[in-house]
């Protein structure tokens, strides 16, 4: 490959006019390196600009400000018939008066390819998806499973460089939705190929991807490993997006190299804590603990970070409890898993009871204020 | 809506409307076996009248004309008309609720006055009134039929078809003619046998912008009628609601069969 | 960095075509160009001319004379042609009010029908419809007219010995045209009521609704837009409308399409005609304009 990325992002701005005349900046000022061969992700609410980059990408809108990289080579104005990526729509957007071979074909037609080319290419490409029978079916005699699958066919057969992804699981259920999530991502090994795909579910970012952007309101807000979104979130908005975690207003006491010290006004009380960006001390932060790190026990501990606190609700998930506590007047979550095999009501949590948590420190993380 | 059973005067009531309805038309075919030119009484059963009717060389003329007027006009006006309703549709320009406007006027106007102010149109621009004149009328009153019924049907077309196929390298022209005109066909499809229909029946603009040499078929039937009341007319009438019948049947189960 | 990036050196166009390939507006204009164009031409100017053509004069041997004036316009003052003006007004309410209180229980009817059924009551709808409509009239004709199939009947039925002489009156008219149009008002009626949702009238019966309440509060008022597209597709051609009352009103029942048609053809007072023109087409747009405020009417529109 020429270029260092598969593709890039510099500095691109997308701004739109609303019917009532208001501009409506959509993509702001994005930086995106996407490297060859990964399983990449846009995360995201709607309205958060995932959806307008991707289309970017694949030459459905041009953008405002800034220009968008594929292989080191700048589109420009470039239509989406001459960029060497394809899409995987939302909607499948399968050609309905079409077998799904001819769905399949398209693309190849449009290269001019030969028609014995076309026929091995194309049977190849249902081998894939494994919807070799089906290819005299019109899309209406489909399930919507076998429909996606036939999308991702009719994109992949012309091994583009980068493949887009628009949500393409969204109208599936649940199980299915699993499914295709481990097959999309093993066909990503097997084909190698780079893979763009955008989302608002966070678990099946979080499942299939190598690297996650996370975007809200036209920025990205962080970019990385899903290990790395999850435990170091660098703002509040992600840490609030991915997962669960509860957050407390707080100022640096002290700084130690990546530890520091956070006062809690509301408990009037410090806690240490991992800064994950610098921070000086007198800065107003949010500290952000997630449940699950949460250590509760029904006996006051020593360590630091120990909270007194009273259970005012608890909900039994089957694997895990969920408990809501009261601690010095502040909403505090506490997951725990449940080791126990009993039905022994006197081993559950119950309301009222007092408990005691103890907040790891690597796991208090000092976010900034916004 | 509800299974429930209507009203006894309810169900009574729509058989005597279908009565009314059908009755006239039932008397005509009836009547065109009669036996007797005056067409008054029923004299016995002859099928003497599908002869001359066979034979009416105006009447072979007008249908020829008809058809070429029909024809013609519906083509034109169905290529126009789609053209608009992809531009209604899909696209925001200057002037989008006056070419809005323009295009509901044909369907607003009495037709009276759109064939008398055709007849001035063509009589300023000296332009001898004939088969050219009626088709390029028919044209003007079709392309807004076309249109609105091309673009009722273009409500939940799913843009993303088109994309797709320019993601696979398809380039405008041939997303239009390889996936956009074969989804949306059905559409124009209805909007030209709209155009087919209306043209065929016209009579009062026809009537405004037909030569002294042109005739068509409703305005021969008109005279038929006015000034010359044979049983040839429902040998005429009646054959030419059986033609009615049987293309809406072969629509009807058309359609059946498709759902 | 600048708003225009790069253009890569592959896509080598005409500027022409380049435009209107990436600017959306230039699309639509291009496409809608033809119709507009042709609409124009063959819609527009013909009804300027005939507006200008309004307020000229007719010459002694018919031609036309470039004077300007009212005289027409207050020609048509004359309580001759204001009578004829609210007569039309008044067949074309009575049209429309009778083809409605006859149509909708019929479109009542279909759309409340089985689906198998109500095609083919549907179908049984459109066969007269899509006839042509002076067979339909003539179909009537020889039901009225003296010793004709409606007098046959009545004397059979021993009801009167003497001929009812119902053609070429008022009343004969009002049942062409009624029968004309009663297809027009039906199925956007039908449309409308089809609509709506099985759910919305249980929904209401559950709330303690009796069945006339249903109706009057849910199923009326759901079905006014059908109602509003009925009515124009039935009042406006049927004021101008002149080949019923020609051939079933005889010279008792004239319109003002007759009049029109009358100016153009046989007195050939085109000038006279247009004015006449002028006023059923103010008619017609004054009315359009009111009652089609209304939304959601091109749906019913489309049947």
């Amino acid at each position: 490959m020429q270029s260092e990325f598969a593709v890039e992002l510099r500095d691109v701005v997308k701004k739109f006019i609303t019917p009532e005349g208001n501009e409506l900046i959509a993509v702001d000022h994005v930086n995106m390196q996407i490297r060859n061969g990964e399983f990449f992700s846009m995360l995201g609410s709607s309205g958060c600009g995932k959806t307008t980059s991707l289309r970017m990408i694949a030459g459905f809108e041009w953008p405002t400000e800034g220009d968008i990289y594929i292989e080191g080579e700048p589109q420009g104005h470039r239509p989406p018939f001459l960029r060497p990526v394809n899409t995987v729509f939302q909607s499948y957007a399968l050609f309905q008066h079409m077998t799904v071979f001819q769905n399949v074909a398209f693309g190849l037609e449009m290269e001019h390819a030969t028609k014995s080319e076309i026929k091995s290419r194309v049977g190849r490409a249902l081998e894939m998806v494994r919807l070799s029978s089906m290819d005299r079916r019109r899309p209406s005699q489909l399930s919507g499973g076998q429909q996606q699958r036939v999308a991702l066919a009719r994109a992949l057969v012309k091994t583009p460089d980068v493949l887009l992804l628009d949500e393409p699981l969204g109208a599936l259920d649940l199980k299915l939705r699993k499914e295709m999530q481990l097959e999309l991502k093993a066909l990503q090994q097997q084909v190698g190929i780079t893979f763009i795909y955008v989302t608002h579910d966070q678990e099946e970012a979080l499942t299939m991807s190598d690297r996650i952007a996370v975007m809200s309101y036209g920025r990205v807000l962080q970019v990385g490993p899903a290990v790395e979104i999850y435990e170091r979130p660098t703002s509040r908005f992600v840490a609030d997006f991915i997962g669960e975690s509860n957050f407390f207003d707080g100022t640096v006491k002290a700084v130690n190299q990546k530890k520091a010290v956070v006062t809690i006004p509301a408990w009037k009380q410090d806690l240490q804590a991992t800064l994950v960006a610098d921070a000086a001390a007198g800065d107003a932060v949010v500290v952000s603990v997630r449940p699950e790190k949460i250590q509760i026990s029904e006996q006051p501990k020593t360590n630091d970070n120990c909270l007194e606190g009273v259970v005012f609700n608890s909900t039994y998930i089957g694997s895990d409890t969920h408990l809501f506590l009261d601690v010095g007047g502040q909403q505090v979550k506490a997951w725990e898993q449940n080791r126990v095999s009993s039905l022994d009501p006197h081993l559950f949590y119950r309301k009222d009871q007092k408990l005691w948590l103890t907040f790891p420190a690597e796991n208090v993380l000092v976010l900034p204020k916004e | 809506m509800s299974e429930k059973k209507p009203p006894v005067w309810l169900r009574i009531y729509t058989f005597l409307v279908y009565l009314y309805i059908y009755i006239p038309i039932i008397i005509l075919v009836i009547f065109s076996f009669n036996n007797q030119k005056l067409n008054i009484t029923w004299k016995g059963f002859t099928t003497q009248w599908y002869a001359v009717l066979f034979h009416d060389r105006l009447v072979q003329l007008a249908t020829r004309n008809t058809l070429i007027i029909a024809l013609v006009s519906t083509a034109i006006a169905t290529i126009i008309g789609t053209l608009a309703a992809l531009a209604m549709q899909r696209y925001r320009f200057p002037g989008y609720d006056a070419s809005e406007a323009l295009m509901y006027i044909p369907i607003v106007i009495p037709e009276v006055v759109m064939g008398i102010s055709l007849l001035v149109f063509f009589v300023l621009l000296n332009m001898k009134l004939g088969l050219v004149t009626i088709t390029l009328s028919h044209i003007a009153f079709n392309i807004p039929f076309v249109a609105l019924v091309v673009r009722a049907r273009l409500h939940g077309y799913d843009n993303s078809i088109d994309e797709a196929a320019m993601d696979l390298g398809a380039n405008e022209m041939t997303t239009f003619w390889r996936v956009t005109l074969p989804t949306i066909m059905p559409g124009i499809l209805a909007g030209a046998m709209l155009a087919l229909t209306l043209s065929l029946d016209d009579y009062v603009i026809t009537y405004f912008t037909a030569g002294p040499g042109s005739t068509t078929l409703p305005l021969r039937v008109f005279s038929m009628v006015r000034f010359m009341v044979t049983p040839e007319v429902n040998a005429l009438s009646t054959i030419w609601v059986l033609i009615v019948f049987v293309i809406l049947l072969i629509g009807q189960l058309a359609r059946n069969r498709r759902a | 960095m600048a708003s225009s990036a790069a253009v890569p050196t592959d896509v080598k166009r005409p500027s022409l075509l380049r435009l209107i390939r990436e600017n959306k507006v230039a699309q639509g204009l291009t496409l809608i160009g033809p119709a507009n164009v042709y609409l124009v031409l063959f819609m527009v100017v013909p009804l300027i001319l005939v507006g200008i053509l309004s307020f000229l004069s007719r010459g002694e041997y018919g031609q036309v004379l470039f004077q300007f004036n009212l005289s027409n316009y207050t020609r048509l003052l004359d309580p001759i042609y204001g009578r004829i003006l609210l007569y039309s007004l008044g067949v074309g309410v009575a049209t429309t009010v009778l083809s409605l209180l006859i149509g909708y229980p019929l479109a009542y009817y279909i759309a409340r029908a089985p689906a198998r059924q109500r095609s083919l009551l549907l179908f049984l709808v459109l066969v007269p419809f899509w006839t042509n409509f002076i067979i339909r009239i003539y179909a009537w004709i020889m039901i009225l007219r003296a010793g004709g199939f409606l007098d046959t009947v009545v004397q059979w039925l021993h009801i009167s010995d003497q001929p009812l002489h119902l053609l070429y009156t008022p009343t004969a008219v009002m049942i062409g045209m009624v029968y004309e149009f009663l297809p027009f008002m039906i199925l956007p009626l039908f449309t409308s009521l089809e609509k709506i949702e099985n759910a919305v009238l249980e929904a209401a019966a559950d709330l303690g609704a009796p069945p006339y309440r249903v109706f009057l509060r849910v199923t009326l008022p759901l079905s006014i837009p059908g109602m509003i597209a009925g009515t124009i597709l039935v009042f406006i051609p049927a004021m101008g409308m002149f080949v019923i009352p020609d051939l079933m009103g005889g010279a008792k029942t004239i319109l003002i399409g007759n009049v029109i048609r009358n100016q153009f053809l046989t007195a050939r007072d085109w000038p006279f005609g247009a004015a006449a023109s002028m006023i059923l087409m103010v008619l017609t747009m004054v009315f359009t304009f009111y009652y089609a405020r209304r939304a959601g009417l091109s749906e019913e529109l489309v049947v």
